[in-house]
């Protein structure tokens, strides 16, 4: 029997959650504002909250995620207008602030289409029907005889637009929850825009310079600030500070001491000047004095060695997984293949860097700031300012990039309390080494791997144990699950690990890295826990796979029998394992697998599955790199990325091949090129000198390759990051016969290895 | 008082010398389509036109704009001639190659895009690389950007021939 920690990561299982611990259920319903761009909430029919048809035929969709690059509302609003029976030319969309009408607000997770697919459906269904209901009583013709198409109602010859039956006041009728679960959605054969092309609505916008980000806003009377950073994140206290010199500097205005009741902002002073350029000078001009400070002689060498001691302790942390007697096994066994893989401290770098505009606006405080998770942070910042939250706004803008880093906005609260002690409108921004220090990076993590085979190679026994920040215990503890064997779990910190691969007795060990949290905020970094946990899992198939003198494409797919726990279940993850063996047999195919060891000396290539984020919203990618590498200086050239991809229905395929794109090179330039360590409390690499994502000139060639098919839809911004560090190690290994187990793989590590 | 020519039109600025003009552009003058991403001339969000050359402004002091001709994102098309409403060659490429994801770093990209351009008008996979090194995509569009920059180039070589 497989036991699994109490949660499966499902949109009722965040709902429900939500509900006991943070929800933004407090606030006003009138709570509503204008969109940056100008944009208003639609008007006309509104069978439910999702949009409004009105009079002249224009469909607006009301979004309620952030846009942060994925064109959502193109995404979400297809999903509505398939079932709408919709012209597309008719539909546009608006992104909502926070009003409690719209539900929990959070974007990430890859969640997005996936979570919001059968309530979009069946809204634009309702419409549909109620259309349908009303154009056949105008016409005078039986309900049954009549169709949608287009924006219209149709029946024989005759035909009544959406518009016109709103224009008539002929359509008012509203959906129950229950009416609308009953919903029975068309069958595939019928879909008109789903799976097929379009163009990104929010594209135009980006490239004339006219999208408004975060940053972007201007509020009069309002006032430039720069925060001024203690030393470490936790437990600094400001001693005494000094203005005199930042007093010289023309346009400082003054400096607050931040006295935060949230505790988010532990030693902050924040300069207030008339320009930014001022406030920022002025702070590098101030003089201050801090006492207390945590970890802050910490480095990432000491917190490796904590998480390596935790994984190797059998007794720390808790149980995420079990299935069978792994132990029996293990001591039984006259070979253990073992691993101990790693990841180093990884940073968002999201390009606009830390801001936010806080202001009063009569009773009502507002914020406009790009965010990822506004039932999050809205009730974090209605306490710092000591303010019942329904009298707290937060406005909608595009976000210059999220990548996990805007779920939690830390950031807004220092702006809201500079705001609220100087009684005027402050517009906050991080300097890039600012925002760099007081990221939430993705901890560094360490993972352990025993698994045990017979002479075939069927995979008798798995253990995997993981130690790294857990990043929901500080910001979200509701969303923490219970242990099998007690003690709690962050699923969000060891999703993946349970993977799809036929075993016979498996267990998954989580352990929260305290040390990591005496010394930093862990955060969620685009791919969250599968972008390591698969890291382990997949190296180490290979390394068994390598052991037993088997291929590892066929060694891996003859664990996919797609059977038990692996046969997967209706809608989200329908055919389970078989699903990630045809990806990998397409991937096979595409990249000539069978043909790698006809490459040139010091070229490999090397391959992985992975069905991230989550079992309950399972992506199927099979990735396949080939690197070159030079023996002398450690330099590893990626030079192709394939990947074959099973995400369902696409609701914007080319949105859908673009995330792909996109987070493939991720997955890349995390396993080469970027990364950075700890030093003294804080990330060694605060700038873009340093810290040194992928440009330009390391891009690989890309061969995506889609699997048509109309299933559920999953998830995309973040699966495709997730498979090709392994991919990518794999291919060092069978170019040069080295084993990386440790990422970012950097030359001197492909040098130390080529050695040992 | 710094006096300069801003997209086609005489603007004046009373900031000190040493201010960049990333944040004159932006905060005196609302001109928020450039972007302020690391401060130190890595990423390129920041890139404009100073003289048809593509410049980081977050690194450029006002002082050493006096009189100079600036061009951002909102004035590129009427630089290139194009009337109100219509978009820059190099926009209208970027818009068929669907290339922006969160845009952030899109109108330093575009910037600097036209000024390879101008350079190479029919840029090389490598030209392409080395041109726009200096401009980081965190959303890592590059694949897209590559790829419009081919059209915009494809696209100058079709007008000219008719």
């Amino acid at each position: 029997m497989t036991q699994h920690s109490n949660f499966t990561m499902t949109r009722r299982w965040f709902l429900a959650l939500a509900g006991a611990g943070v929800t933004t259920g407090m606030l006003s319903s009138l709570a509503f504002a204008r969109a940056p761009v100008g944009q208003t909430l639609g008007e006309g029919f509104q069978p439910t909250v999702w949009y409004a048809i009105a009079a002249d035929g224009k469909i607006t969709m009301h979004i309620h995620m952030a846009e942060m690059g994925q064109h959502v509302g193109t995404a979400l609003s297809r999903i509505i207008a398939e079932e709408l029976e919709a012209d597309w030319d008719d539909v546009e969309f608006v992104h909502v602030d926070t009003d409690p009408k719209w539900g929990y607000m959070l974007t990430g997770g890859s969640w997005s289409v996936n979570h919001n697919f059968f309530a979009f459906s069946r809204a634009g269904a309702a419409g549909r029907m109620a259309l349908i209901e009303a154009g056949a009583r105008e016409m005078g013709v039986p309900a049954e005889e009549c169709m949608a198409r287009e924006s219209k109602v149709i029946h024989g010859e005759q035909s009544i637009s959406y518009g016109e039956l709103v224009a008539r006041g002929a359509v008012d009728r509203q959906f129950s929850k229950e009416e609308l679960k009953a919903i029975k959605l068309k069958p595939a054969s019928e879909r008109r825009l789903l799976n097929r092309d379009t163009v990104a609505r929010d594209v135009p916008a980006k490239v004339d310079g006219s999208a408004i980000y975060g940053i972007d806003r201007t509020i009069e009377g309002m006032v430039y600030a720069r925060p001024v950073m203690p030393p470490v994140r936790f437990g600094s206290k400001v001693k005494n500070w000094d203005d005199t010199a930042a007093k010289a500097v023309p346009g400082y205005i003054q400096t607050v001491e931040i006295d935060d009741p949230t505790n988010t902002c532990q030693g902050w002073l924040v300069v207030v000047a008339k320009s930014w350029t001022a406030a920022s000078k002025a702070v590098d001009l101030l003089s201050v004095t801090w006492e207390g400070g945590s970890g802050k002689e910490t480095n990432e060498a000491e917190l490796l060695a904590e998480g390596e001691r935790l994984v190797n302790d059998g007794t720390a942390g808790s149980l995420f997984m079990l299935e069978g007697e792994p132990d029996t096994v293990l001591e039984a066994a006259e070979k253990v293949h073992e691993g101990l893989y790693q990841t180093h401290t990884v940073l968002h770098m999201q390009l606009e860097p830390g801001n936010a505009l806080v202001w009063q606006d009569g009773n009502t405080w507002r914020v406009h700031a790009g965010n990822q998770w506004q039932s999050l942070t809205l009730p974090l910042v209605a306490k710092a300012l000591d303010i019942d939250p329904a009298n707290l706004v937060f406005e909608t803008s595009y976000l210059g990039g999220g990548f996990g880093r805007r779920l939690f906005c830390d950031f807004v609260v220092p702006a809201a309390l500079t705001a609220k002690a100087i009684g005027r409108p402050v517009k906050m921004v991080m300097a890039r080494p600012d925002d760099a220090q007081f990221d939430c990076p993705r901890s560094p993590t360490v993972q352990k791997v025993r698994s045990v085979t017979d002479q075939s190679g069927a995979m008798r026994a798995y253990d995997h144990a993981c130690a790294s920040g857990w990043s929901t215990a500080p910001i979200a503890p509701a969303f923490l699950a219970d242990g099998i064997n007690g003690g709690k779990v962050d699923p969000f910190s060891i999703s993946g690990a349970d993977h799809w691969y036929t075993v016979e007795t498996m267990r998954v060990r989580t352990a929260k890295n305290e040390k990591v949290h005496d010394t930093f905020l862990p955060g969620n970094l685009r791919s969250v826990a599968p972008g390591y946990t698969l890291w382990a899992v997949e190296t180490h198939m290979d390394e068994v796979a390598n052991t037993l003198g088997q291929d590892p494409a066929a060694f891996r797919r003859s664990l996919l029998n797609a059977a038990g726990r692996n046969a997967g279940e209706a809608p989200h993850a329908v055919g389970g394992a078989a699903r990630l063996r045809e990806v990998l047999d397409r991937v096979v195919e595409k990249s000539e697998w069978a043909k790698r060891e006809d490459l040139p000396e010091g070229t490999g290539m090397g391959i992985s599955i992975t069905a991230g984020q989550e079992r309950a919203m399972p992506t199927w990618i099979a990735t396949v790199a080939q690197v070159r590498v030079d023996r002398d200086t450690g330099e590893v050239t990626l030079e192709h990325l394939w990947a074959s991809i099973d995400a369902g229905t696409l609701a914007h395929p080319d949105g859908a091949l673009a995330q792909a794109e996109g987070a493939l090179l991720w997955g890349a330039s995390m396993a080469i090129h970027e990364g950075t360590e700890i030093e003294n409390g804080l990330p060694r690499d605060q700038n873009l000198d340093t810290y040194t994502p992928m440009r330009m000139h390391q891009v690989p060639e890309l061969h995506i390759d889609f699997v048509a098919n109309d299933y559920m839809p999953v998830g995309l911004g973040e699966p495709g990051v997730i498979g090709v560090a392994p991919a990518i190690g794999n291919a060092i290994f069978h170019a040069t016969g080295a084993r990386l187990r440790s990422i970012p793989m950097r030359p001197q590590d492909v040098l130390k290895a080529l050695e040992s | 008082m710094i006096k300069f020519t801003l997209n086609e039109r005489t603007v004046e600025v009373d900031v000190p010398g040493d201010t960049p003009l990333l944040w004159v552009l932006r905060d005196e003058l609302g001109m928020t389509g450039t972007k302020f991403g690391c401060g130190i001339a890595q990423c390129g969000a920041c890139t404009v036109h100073v003289y048809g050359q593509a410049r980081r402004s977050c690194v450029t002091p006002i002082s050493t704009i006096e009189g100079a001709d600036v061009t951002t994102i909102e004035g590129l098309a009427a630089s290139a001639g194009m009337d109100k409403d219509e978009l820059h060659p190099v926009q209208t490429a970027w818009i068929e190659a669907q290339a922006p994801q969160c845009g952030y770093c899109q109108s330093g990209q575009i910037m600097q895009a036209v000024a390879l351009l101008s350079e190479s008008p029919e840029p090389t996979d490598e030209e392409i690389s080395a041109g726009m090194a200096g401009n980081l995509c965190r959303c890592m569009a590059y694949v897209r950007i590559r790829k419009a920059i081919k059209l915009a180039a494809a696209a100058r070589i079709e007008g000219n021939k008719q």
